[in-house]
């Protein structure tokens, strides 16, 4: 379905997936948006796809995978773009990371702050 | 804990709980050395980890090395730390230099932060101007920590007078080694979040 279905075929992808910032911006994840993988990797799949697989089996985040890949933020997402259009990973979206400048509710903030003060 | 052959950093750090499904961002930005990866250590559930973020860019006005067809290139290195707030929440704290190319970044990387804690180092005040400057633009909301190096002779209102803070604008002092005085600097920040969260005209400004 997706134009990029196919693994690993293109040797100029990750260098494109760098320079490619709007891409990047199209997959609608966050840096703190958590990842779950669906699937087990298959042999043969691109290995980064792989590893993400592997590392996502408890919710991980979008940095937290950059780090362990040592991939810059903008590949890793054009990675879990990928997998998510293949149903291979879930994603859960932070609920307070909406565009704009709006301040989160105070309902939202009061259970960060006891989160905070009970660690 | 299993096999060794793949991916060991992951291994070495607490996974998140299950449950885990509401990622919230804050930012602390400081000059370097300031102290930043010592705060995010000091409270984090996990050792900091770094990565960093790569815009490419046709254009001007970037302050980082062009390269062929005029293009720009941008790379931003920042840490960061984890804490599990509750059975969904999870905080994740950033320690993200302040300087000029950072603000080419911040949409792409930082937007829908919570709030930021600008650190700083009362020796190198004029460090935090920047910072203290593009938040006010950005309408981002801040408090400034001063960290507690050694003994300081000035008080946290010249500070606030030699940055021209807003009365609004907390400023608090810290040891970023101590986590609970680290903690305190965080609770700080979502207290004065929720202040301006709870105000009447917070609604409008925001819309
Ligand atoms: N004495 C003292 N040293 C500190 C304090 N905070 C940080 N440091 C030290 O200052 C150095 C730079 O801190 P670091 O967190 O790496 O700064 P960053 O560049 O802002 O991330 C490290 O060696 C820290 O141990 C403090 O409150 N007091
Ligand atoms: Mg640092």
């Amino acid at each position: 379905m997706s134009p990029h279905a196919l693994d690993g075929e293109d040797p100029d992808r990750l260098y494109t997936v760098t320079g490619g910032r709007s891409r990047a911006e199209d997959t609608g994840l966050d840096l703190v948006t958590l990842v779950v993988s669906e699937s087990d990797a298959a042999p043969g799949m691109q290995s980064e796809h792989a590893r993400i697989l592997r590392l996502a089996r408890r919710p991980t985040s979008v940095v937290e995978l950059s780090a362990d890949l040592a991939l810059p933020v903008s590949v890793v997402k054009i990675l879990l773009a990928d997998l998510l259009d293949r149903g291979m990973v879930s994603a859960r979206h932070p609920s307070s990371a909406t565009a704009g400048a709006r301040l989160p509710d105070p309902d939202f903030l009061r259970k960060v702050l006891v989160g905070l003060s009970n660690l | 804990m299993d096999s060794a052959t793949s991916d060991p950093g992951a291994h070495t750090r607490p996974p998140l709980r299950a449950t885990a499904s509401d990622g919230v961002k804050i930012v602390v930005v400081g000059g370097f050395g300031v102290g930043k990866t010592t705060m995010v250590r000091a409270v984090s559930e996990i050792r900091p980890l770094s990565t960093e973020e790569v815009m490419t860019q046709a254009g001007v006005g970037v302050d980082d090395t062009a390269g062929a067809r005029g293009k720009t290139t941008t790379t931003i290195a920042f840490d960061f730390g984890r804490i599990s707030l509750d059975e969904e929440l999870v905080l994740y704290l950033f320690g993200a230099p302040g300087q000029k190319r950072f603000w080419f970044l911040w949409d792409q990387l930082f937007s829908g932060t919570l709030g930021v804690v600008v650190l700083v180092d009362a020796h190198r005040i004029e460090d935090s101007w920047y910072a203290v400057d593009r938040l006010e633009h950005h309408g981002i909301p801040f408090i400034v920590a001063r960290n507690r190096f050694e003994p300081v002779a000035h008080t946290l209102e010249e500070l606030r007078e030699a940055l021209d803070l807003p009365e609004e604008v907390p400023v608090v002092e810290c040891d970023a080694r101590d986590r609970e005085s680290s903690k305190r600097v965080l609770l700080a920040l979502v207290d004065h979040l929720y202040a301006l969260s709870s105000a009447p005209s917070a609604r409008e400004t925001a819309s």
